[in-house]
C-alpha cells in the first residue's frame, strides 16, 4: 500500500494503481473522455491532467496513466489545470460541436464560447472504439490510420470488414457520435433521439457497414 | 491473384529474408515499396497473413510513414526540399512552380503516371539550397525560373529512352 | 581475417598499418559527403583515379574518399596531404592540373584556394581557413581524414583503442563513473546527463537490455548526424559497444532516417567490418561479452526522433509516443531496459575513455561540458558543419566561423534547436552556446541546427513555417498537439494573410501555454517555442501584420505587391515572357506594368529582370 495526498487529503492506494483510479475511488472528480475503466488507458484527451509534486519537482501528468508513488502530492483542480482543461474542451468542441458529452462537460466547466473556426466532425479520435473492438470484443476490426491531421478511425482499405461482428460496441462506447437532440416536435411529443437507434447505413449502402468513416448514416445532420 | 503468382513469391522472399519477424514490418514494407513504387492492397493483405500481424496494424503502419504510398507513383519522383535553409532561400516558390508546370499538387501524381511531386524536409544538403531532386539527380540553387528547364531536360531524356 | 582478441593484437595491427603508410606520401582526399557528392565530387575522385592511373603514379600517390569535411559551401572539397593543402570548388577538369602541379611538384593551383572574403587573403592549408580555425573539432576530428568504408583507416588513427581499454582494464562501474565525471550530456537535444542515464539503465531490473543509437535527425536544416554517420561510422559503433558493456546490453540498434542512404550504407559496411575484426560479435576482446548491432531504417516520420516513438517504430508499429512516467531506461524496447543516445553522444564516448573524464570536463562551461556541433545554414556566407567548445558566443560562430551574413545584409535572428527551438535576436548575440543559456533565452540546443536569418526574413512567416512542419509531423494522438498546433497555425496564417485580429495574439499566447503544458510528448511540448520566442522578441512584427496589415520584411505574399520601377525598367520584356499568369503588360522598350489582380507573387519576374527593376513593397 502506498500513501499519497490528493487535494490535501491523505489517502491510501494499492501499488500499481493510477492516480485517476485512486482519485475516483475517493470521490475526487477528474474529467475524462478517452478513459474507460474496462479498457487500457490511452492518455490522449489530456483532460485528466493533474499537478503532481514528487518531492523533487512539480509537473503536470496524465492521471489515467501515472502510477501512484509514496509521498506524492496531487492537486486535481489548480488554476493551471482548469485553464488547460477548458482550452482542450474548447478545441474539441470546435471540432465536434454537436456532441452532447462534450457540451455537458463544457457546461460543467463554465465554457460558453468557442473562439476557433467551427467544424463539424463526428470523431474526436479518442480511440475508445478501437480499444473496445480489440480488447473487449476480441475483433480488432477498426484501427487508427494516418498521421496528424489525416488521422482517422477506419477499417483497413475502407471497406466493409470481414472480422467485424456487427456488435455495435463501438457505437455504444463512442462519446461523440450520438443522435442530436431535435427538440420537442409538437406539444407533448418527445424527440427520443437519444434512445432510438437503428443503423441507417443499410439504406444508404445496401449493407451494414459498421465503420466510423464519417459516413454519418446513423447521425442525421441538418443540411445547412 | 492466385497464391502461385510470381508476385507473391517475390513478397515471400522478402518476408523470409527477415525471418518472419513481426517487428520487421516497416523494413518489409519498405522493400515492397521499392519493388512496386507503392504498396498494393494485395501485398498488404498478404503481409498481414504471412506475418500474422493484424490487418489494422499493417494498414496503420502503411498509412503513418512518409516512405509509404497506397497509390501508384510516377516514374519520375520530383522532390523539392522545404527544409528551413531551403525555405529561407525561396524553395516554396520553386515548389509552386513545379506544381504549376505539372498541373498537380504536392503529394500527387500526374494522370499519365510520369511525375510525382513530393516535398521533403531536409536532405542534409543545405549549402546547395534551394535543392530539388529528380530521381537521384540533385539540382542546386533552384529558382522558379529554372524549373521549366529542368523538367524539360528530364522529359527530353525520358523521350529519348 | 583473424579476429583481434587482445589489446596487444590491436596495437600490433595499428603499428603495422602505420609502418606501411608513409606519412610523407602525397595523398589526395576527396570529400564524398552528401553535400559535395551533390556537386559532383564522385566525378572528381573518378578523375583523380583515372589521372593517377594514366600517369602511372599509383606507387607515388594515394587517393582516398572521405566523408563530410564540413565546409559544404565550398564543395567539392579536396585536401592534399601531407601538407593539408585545401582546394575548394574543384571540378573534374581541374584534376590533371592538380596532379601535375601539386602532387608531383608541390606547387599550388592558385585559383582553387580559399579566399577569405573579409581580407581578400588566400589560405593555403586547411587549418588556416577561418572556417576551421575557430572550431574545436574533436568528435568530427577524423571526418575528412579517413575513408569511412575502410576500418583500417579508423584503426590507424587509434580506433577501437578505447574499447580495448574499457573492456579489458575497466569495470562497468568505472566506465559509468568516467562518463558521469566527464559531464557528457545528450547531444540529441535533451541534454540529459549521459552517465546518469547509463547508471539508471545498469541498475534497472532485468537480464535483457538494449542500447539504441538515434540517427533519426529530422530537424530541417540539421545535418550533423548525417555527416558523422557518413564520415566516421566506427566512432559511433565503438561508443555503443562500450556503452552496451557498461549497462549490460547484448543487442544494439541504430535507427537511421531512410532519407540518408549514404549513412545507412556506410554504417552497414562498418558493422560488417567490425564484426570481421571481432569488435562486434561473441567474446569481444576475450572478455566473454557478446554484442551485436542491427540497423533500423526509419519509415519517414519526424516524430520518430522522440525516444518512445522510435522504440515503437523499431517494434514495427506506428510511431506514436507514449507517456514516459516509467522511463525508457527501465522499460523501453519490448518493455526491457533500454539506453537510447544520439549518435553524436555515442561518438563522444571513445574520446572520453581515451583521454579521461578530466580532459573532457575542462572543455566547455560549468554545466555544459565538451563541444557542440551545429549545422550552420541559412543567410550565412560559410554554410557547413561546425564544432565548437560549449560556451562559444553565438556571435563568434556566425561571424568568425560563418563569415557573416550573406550579401552583406543585416542580421535579424538565429534559430537553434530546430522546430522545437526558438529564435534569438541581435541583442542576444553574445549569448554563449550552452544548454541552460539557450533554454533561458527561449530556444534550446536541440540537435544542432543553427539557422541564420537576415532582414529579409519575416519572423511571423518563420513561426508559420515551423508550425506547419510540426502539424504535418504530429502523430495526432493527443488533443493539445493535434488540435492546438492546428489552431495556432490558423491564427498565424491568418496574420500573414492580413486577416489577423488584435485578440488573436492573446489567444495565440494562451494556446501556446496549454500546448506546452498538456501535450503528451516532446514534439507537442516544444511546438509552441517558435511562436513564443518570436512573440517575445519580435512582437512589433506581429502587430504590424495585425494592425497595419503590413509585412515589414516584404515576404508575406498577401501583404506585398510586385512593382516595376519606372526609372530602372528598359522594356526588355524578359518578365513579360516568363510570367505564368500573363500579368505583365508593356510595349517593347517601354515601361512594363504588373497587374496586381492577376499577379500571384511567384517571384519569377524579379529573378528574371536583368536590371533589378522589380521590387516588392
Amino acid at each position: 500500500m502506498v500513501t499519497l495526498t490528493i487535494n490535501g487529503a491523505k489517502v491510501q492506494a494499492e501499488e500499481g494503481s493510477t492516480i485517476l483510479e485512486v482519485a475516483r475511488f475517493y470521490g475526487f472528480d477528474i474529467p475524462t473522455i478517452c478513459y474507460h475503466d474496462e479498457l487500457t488507458p490511452y492518455g490522449a484527451c489530456r483532460l485528466c491532467m493533474v499537478e503532481v509534486d514528487d518531492g523533487k519537482r512539480t509537473r503536470l501528468v496524465a492521471s489515467c496513466l501515472y502510477p501512484v508513488r509514496e509521498g506524492i502530492k496531487v492537486r486535481t483542480h489548480t488554476e493551471r489545470v482548469i485553464k488547460g482543461r477548458k482550452l482542450i474542451l474548447e478545441l474539441l468542441l470546435a471540432r465536434c460541436p454537436n456532441s452532447k458529452t462534450l457540451q455537458d462537460l463544457a457546461s460543467k466547466m463554465g465554457l460558453e464560447k468557442v473562439r476557433f473556426k467551427m467544424e463539424n466532425e463526428d470523431c474526436i479520435l479518442c480511440g475508445l472504439c478501437v480499444r473496445m473492438c480489440a480488447e473487449q470484443m476480441g475483433s480488432g476490426a477498426i484501427g487508427f490510420v494516418g498521421r496528424g491531421q489525416k488521422r482517422e478511425v477506419v477499417t483497413p482499405f475502407r471497406t466493409a470488414s470481414e472480422i467485424c461482428r456487427n456488435c455495435g460496441a463501438c457505437m455504444f462506447i463512442c462519446p461523440v457520435v450520438e443522435l442530436q437532440c431535435r427538440g420537442v416536435k409538437s406539444p407533448g411529443e418527445l424527440c427520443n433521439s437519444c434512445l432510438v437507434f437503428t443503423p441507417q447505413c443499410l439504406e444508404k449502402y445496401g449493407q451494414v457497414m459498421c465503420t466510423l468513416d464519417s459516413c454519418g448514416a446513423c447521425v442525421e445532420k441538418e443540411e445547412k | 491473384m492466385a497464391g502461385s503468382d510470381p508476385e507473391y513469391s517475390k513478397v515471400d522472399k522478402i518476408i523470409e529474408s527477415y525471418s518472419f519477424e513481426k517487428s520487421a514490418l516497416i523494413a518489409i514494407l519498405q522493400e515492397i515499396e521499392n519493388l512496386y513504387n507503392y504498396l498494393p492492397d494485395w501485398a498488404l493483405k498478404y503481409v498481414s497473413e504471412k506475418l500474422n500481424v493484424p490487418m489494422t496494424r499493417v494498414y496503420g503502419v502503411a498509412s503513418f510513414y512518409d516512405a509509404f504510398h497506397l497509390t501508384p507513383r510516377g516514374k519520375h519522383l520530383i522532390r523539392v526540399c522545404l527544409g528551413t535553409a531551403c525555405y529561407l532561400r525561396g524553395s516554396a516558390r520553386v515548389l509552386e512552380a513545379v506544381e504549376r508546370e505539372l498541373g498537380i499538387n504536392d503529394g500527387e501524381t500526374t494522370p499519365d503516371l510520369q511525375f510525382s511531386i513530393q516535398s521533403v524536409r531536409c536532405l542534409g544538403a543545405c549549402a546547395l539550397a534551394p535543392v530539388m531532386i529528380v530521381g537521384e539527380r540533385y539540382f542546386d540553387k533552384m529558382t522558379p525560373t529554372k524549373v521549366r528547364r529542368v523538367l524539360k531536360r528530364v522529359q527530353g531524356r525520358n523521350e529519348k529512352n | 581475417m583473424k579476429k583481434i582478441r587482445t589489446p596487444e593484437e590491436l596495437e600490433a595491427l595499428r603499428n603495422s598499418l602505420l609502418q606501411q603508410r608513409d606519412p610523407n606520401k602525397p595523398c589526395v582526399r576527396v570529400c564524398l559527403g552528401t553535400g559535395c557528392r551533390a556537386r559532383g565530387s564522385v566525378d572528381v575522385i573518378g578523375a583523380f583515379k583515372d589521372e593517377i592511373k594514366r600517369q602511372g603514379l599509383a606507387i607515388k600517390v594515394d587517393s582516398k574518399q572521405t566523408g563530410c569535411h564540413g565546409f559544404c559551401e565550398r564543395g567539392p572539397v579536396v585536401v592534399i596531404g601531407p601538407k593539408e593543402i585545401f582546394y575548394q570548388r574543384v571540378k573534374p577538369r581541374d584534376v590533371p592540373e592538380i596532379v601535375s602541379k601539386t602532387l608531383l611538384n608541390g606547387k599550388v593551383v592558385d585559383r582553387l584556394l580559399y579566399v577569405d572574403p573579409a581580407t581578400g587573403k588566400k589560405t593555403l592549408y586547411e587549418y588556416e581557413v577561418p572556417f576551421y580555425k575557430k572550431q574545436r573539432r574533436q568528435i568530427l576530428a577524423n571526418n575528412g581524414r579517413i575513408d569511412p568504408t575502410n576500418i583500417l583507416d579508423y584503426i590507424a588513427v587509434g580506433g577501437y583503442q578505447a574499447l580495448a581499454k574499457a573492456i579489458t582494464t575497466m569495470s562497468c562501474e568505472e566506465i559509468i563513473d568516467t562518463v558521469e565525471k566527464s559531464g557528457l550530456r545528450g547531444l540529441g537535444g535533451g541534454g540529459f546527463p549521459t552517465g546518469r542515464k547509463w547508471r539508471l539503465c545498469r541498475k534497472a531490473a532485468g537480464d535483457t537490455k538494449f542500447v539504441i543509437g538515434n540517427g533519426d535527425e529530422g530537424d530541417p536544416g540539421a545535418f550533423s548526424d548525417r555527416s558523422l554517420m557518413e564520415a566516421n561510422p566506427h566512432s559511433i559503433l565503438e561508443g555503443m559497444i562500450i556503452g552496451a558493456y557498461a549497462v549490460g546490453a547484448n543487442q544494439g540498434y541504430l535507427y537511421v532516417r531512410a532519407e540518408y542512404p549514404l549513412a545507412l550504407k556506410h554504417l552497414q559496411i562498418a558493422i560488417d567490418q567490425a564484426r570481421e575484426y571481432g569488435f562486434l560479435g561473441n567474446n569481444i576482446f576475450s572478455s566473454g561479452f557478446d554484442f551485436g548491432i542491427k540497423i533500423n531504417r526509419g519509415g519517414g516520420a519526424f516524430v520518430c526522433g522522440e525516444s518512445s516513438a522510435l522504440v515503437a517504430s523499431i517494434e514495427g508499429k506506428m510511431g506514436e509516443p507514449r507517456a514516459k512516467y516509467i522511463h525508457t531506461v527501465e522499460r523501453g524496447l519490448w518493455n526491457k531496459p533500454t539506453n537510447l543516445n544520439n549518435v553524436k553522444t555515442w561518438a563522444s564516448v571513445p574520446l572520453i575513455i581515451n583521454n579521461g573524464a578530466d580532459w573532457y570536463a575542462k572543455i566547455g562551461t560549468e554545466k555544459s561540458k565538451g563541444t557542440a556541433i551545429f549545422s550552420l545554414v541559412g543567410k550565412v556566407n560559410n554554410t557547413g558543419l561546425v564544432e565548437v567548445q560549449m560556451g562559444t558566443p553565438l556571435k563568434e560562430i556566425i561571424y568568425d566561423i560563418g563569415g557573416g551574413i550573406l550579401g552583406g545584409k543585416k542580421f535579424k535572428a538565429v534559430q537553434t534547436g530546430g522546430p522545437s527551438g526558438g529564435c534569438i535576436p541581435e541583442e542576444l548575440l553574445d549569448l554563449p552556446v550552452d544548454f541552460e543559456r539557450l533554454t533561458e533565452a527561449g530556444s534550446m540546443m536541440g540537435s544542432g541546427g543553427m539557422i541564420v536569418m537576415d532582414e529579409d526574413t519575416c519572423m511571423v512567416d518563420v513561426a508559420r513555417y515551423f508550425l506547419d512542419f510540426l502539424q504535418y509531423e504530429s502523430c495526432g494522438k493527443c488533443v493539445p498537439c493535434r488540435e492546438g498546433i492546428k489552431r495556432m497555425l490558423e491564427i498565424v496564417t491568418d496574420t500573414t494573410a492580413g486577416r489577423g485580429k488584435e485578440e488573436d495574439l492573446e489567444l495565440l499566447q494562451e494556446l501556446a501555454e496549454t500546448v506546452k503544458d498538456f501535450s503528451l510528448c516532446g514534439l507537442g511540448k516544444t511546438a509552441p517555442n517558435t511562436v513564443l520566442s518570436t512573440l517575445r522578441y519580435f512582437r512589433e512584427e506581429y502587430e504590424s501584420h495585425v494592425r497595419d496589415k503590413k509585412c515589414p520584411a516584404g515576404i508575406c505574399k498577401d501583404l506585398i505587391e510586385y512593382f516595376i520601377l519606372e526609372d530602372k525598367c528598359t522594356g526588355c520584356g524578359a518578365c513579360l515572357k516568363l510570367c505564368p499568369q500573363q500579368a505583365i503588360q508593356g510595349e517593347p522598350k517601354k515601361l512594363h506594368i504588373i497587374n496586381p489582380a492577376k499577379c500571384i507573387r511567384c517571384g519569377i519576374c524579379r529573378d528574371a529582370c536583368p536590371y533589378e527593376a522589380i521590387i516588392t513593397r
